[in-house]
């Protein structure tokens, strides 16, 4: 389809260490719309945020091997130069970080920083670039640009900062953002606004976002669409709602049964999901939540294939296939 | 009340620091007055954002840090005055749980070790603290082979399932736990979480429960303090606080909170503005900088916590 943005196709990132090989990613497929908002989901060590960073181009260990396809506007991003990369990455995918507190150089000022990323992309003049930074933060909601533009990320707060880094991101109307836990950091009150401002500024810049987190709440808060991972799988693909209502794969009903939740009755006890995650370094052979699933039958010593309908929704389980065939 | 465990009254702490330049002191008054009172077997949830004081007064009633003013009754004495020595009978009764399971466990010691520890400093035999040792891990649903294992070993679940063990090795009655599951993976903090209530149930432990999560908070608590800028807020029954609450500032924290189920989405409430910082507190109600119903009054008068309904509130204008 011509309106796919960013399509992931068998994307796999694994690091050799001492101890073996981590299989950090793997066979991961999925693509994104224009202006659409995918929200990818997972624990610790689920590789969420390695794929967005293989999607970046950012892992460049030596120890790391990423093969697979990074369609971005048809072209294989995992093909380019450094040089060619460079090129792209701030300009037409940019990403959000976490922790606000390490995203910017402590010895320079806010607007130096949002200069610069204007200034390598384009021929902007010092001056409109100054302009163009106080526009940027008065756009993200920073009281008082004109003076908060000269000032050091020492003295912004940490929800200022993120909004700060937001404009960074934003400043050359990127087609994609990359969230990683953008609100992690922040208390609920500030996360409530970054949250909404990621929304608003989607509908004005017309860009799609990608968004990582933990927090079910913060997914169902911002994308239309969400990616369950599990041990550098997707386990599950589905639209927000019908993955809140109907949660296939029994990790992500799991999942979201432990979830102290606000909005229903109180209960005694939390339904959870037994044992540890899964350890990246020797994985299960067959499906990787075997060993914490309820439902595993023998069928599971093999890897599920991810089964998915026309539009690309679905889940890795064989109780799926096993229930389509019956 | 008979069974009253924990009468706190009027608490405040000001941390002095250096940074003011020229010798010149800046003060940060990081409780400004907190009272309540526990009874036996209950957890008190505190909620709050970051500044608001919750882990301040966690670490205060513990003793691990002293008040500035205000008195801590436990079990009908005094312990705000209380020198070191004099608290350490005291230590095995109240028992602290921190954050970080990663710096919680001494990384060179074997697990056995660290649970006997506190059993050690208060001369249990050593028979009878590895039985207990074993019991515990038991107890926490580790393995008994854990005992000579090292931290590196566990998991951050695991870790903080020892950390609690080790809590309890004393037969402690007041536990007092600081974002116990907040460095956890959503599936293992619900694990933990329960582990807490069956510890509960089973060893009749009250608990006070410090936490920014308001799922977390709500599943574990019967009763609910909301902090915010070194004071108490709103005090009042899960029930009441979640589905009634009163203050602007309670009310404003639970809708900010992301809802799975966007069905049933209100209109969502967001402040404006920053929290203000300790050192620099807005005059009159500390919230009026950023309270959707603020009033001229708000910055000039100070609400106290008074009882309204089933609740304690401080704001000037509910009634």
């Amino acid at each position: 389809m011509a309106e796919k943005l960013l399509e992931v196709k068998n994307l796999c990132v694994s690091f050799k260490t001492r101890k073996g090989v981590v299989r950090a990613v793997n066979n991961l497929s999925f693509s994104i719309n224009h202006g659409e908002v995918l929200g990818i989901v997972g624990e610790s060590g689920s590789g969420k945020s390695v794929s967005m960073s293989a999607v970046m181009g950012l892992i460049k260990d030596e120890n790391a091997e990423v093969t697979g396809e990074v369609l971005f506007n048809g072209e294989d991003l995992l093909k380019k130069s450094d040089e060619e990369l460079r090129a792209i990455r701030g300009k037409d995918i940019a990403m959000v970080f976490q922790d606000p507190m390490t995203a910017l150089t402590p010895v320079y000022t806010i607007g130096w920083h949002i200069r610069e990323q204007l200034q390598l992309h384009s021929n902007i003049s010092d001056k409109d670039a100054k302009a163009r930074a106080i526009e940027l933060l008065e756009e993200v909601g920073i009281p008082d640009p004109a003076k908060r533009v000269n000032q050091y990320p020492h003295e912004f707060s940490g929800g200022m900062r993120q909004r700060a880094i937001i404009a960074m991101a934003l400043s050359l109307n990127p087609k994609l953002l990359i969230a990683d836990e953008p609100t992690t950091a922040l208390d609920v009150t500030i996360q409530a606004q970054i949250l909404d401002l990621l929304e608003r500024l989607r509908k004005t810049h017309d860009s799609s976002i990608i968004i990582i987190t933990h927090d079910m709440g913060v997914i169902s808060e911002l994308s239309s669409e969400v990616l369950v991972m599990y041990a550098g799988r997707m386990v599950e693909r589905s639209t927000k709602s019908s993955l809140f209502a109907y949660p296939q794969h029994p990790y992500t009903k799991g999942l979201m049964n432990s979830v102290p939740r606000v909005d229903r009755a109180r209960t005694s006890r939390l339904e959870t999901i037994s044992g540890q995650p899964a350890s990246l370094l020797n994985l299960p052979s067959g499906c990787a939540f075997r060993s914490r699933c309820s439902s595993a039958h023998a069928a599971c010593t093999e890897q599920p294939v991810f089964t998915a309908d026309s539009n690309g929704y679905g889940a890795a389980c064989f109780l799926l296939i096993e229930g389509a065939r019956s | 009340m008979s069974n009253e465990i924990l009468s706190v009254k009027n608490i405040r702490k000001i941390y002095e620091s250096s940074g003011g330049g020229y010798g010149r002191k800046n003060t940060v008054s990081a409780l400004d007055g907190v009272s309540f009172n526990l009874v036996q077997g209950e957890t008190l949830g505190i909620v709050g954002e970051s500044g608001c004081g919750k882990s301040t007064l966690g670490r205060i009633i513990s003793r691990l840090d002293s008040p500035t003013a205000g008195e801590i009754i436990y079990k009908g004495n005094d312990i705000a005055k209380k020198s070191l020595a004099e608290m350490r009978p005291l230590r095995k009764e109240i028992q602290f749980i921190f954050q970080d399971p990663y710096a919680s466990l001494n990384p060179r010691r074997q697990i056995g070790a660290i649970i006997e520890e506190p059993m050690r400093i208060h001369g249990v035999s050593k028979e009878e603290r590895r039985t207990r040792a074993h019991d515990l891990l038991e107890k926490v649903g580790l393995d008994k082979n854990s005992y000579e294992k090292y931290p590196h070993e566990f998991s951050g679940g695991q870790r903080q399932r020892v950390v609690i063990a080790r809590a309890l090795t004393l037969k402690p009655e007041l536990i007092i736990a600081d974002e116990p599951v907040s460095a956890l993976d959503v599936s293992i903090q619900a694990q933990v979480l329960n582990l807490f209530k069956e510890l509960q149930d089973e060893m009749e432990l009250t608990y006070i429960f410090v936490a920014h999560d308001l799922g977390v908070v709500r599943h574990i608590s019967d009763r609910i303090a909301v902090m915010y800028l070194g004071k108490i807020v709103e005090l009042g029954s899960v029930e009441e606080i979640y589905n009634n609450p009163q203050h602007p500032y309670t009310k404003a924290l639970l809708s900010a909170n992301p809802r799975i189920d966007q069905s049933a989405k209100s209109t969502r409430q967001i402040l404006t503005g920053d929290i203000p910082s300790p050192l620099s507190r807005p005059s009159g109600c500390s919230f009026h900088t950023r309270c959707p119903i603020a009033v001229p009054e708000c910055s000039t008068r100070e609400p106290d916590l008074r009882r309204i309904g089933a609740v304690d509130v401080a704001c000037n204008l509910v009634v």
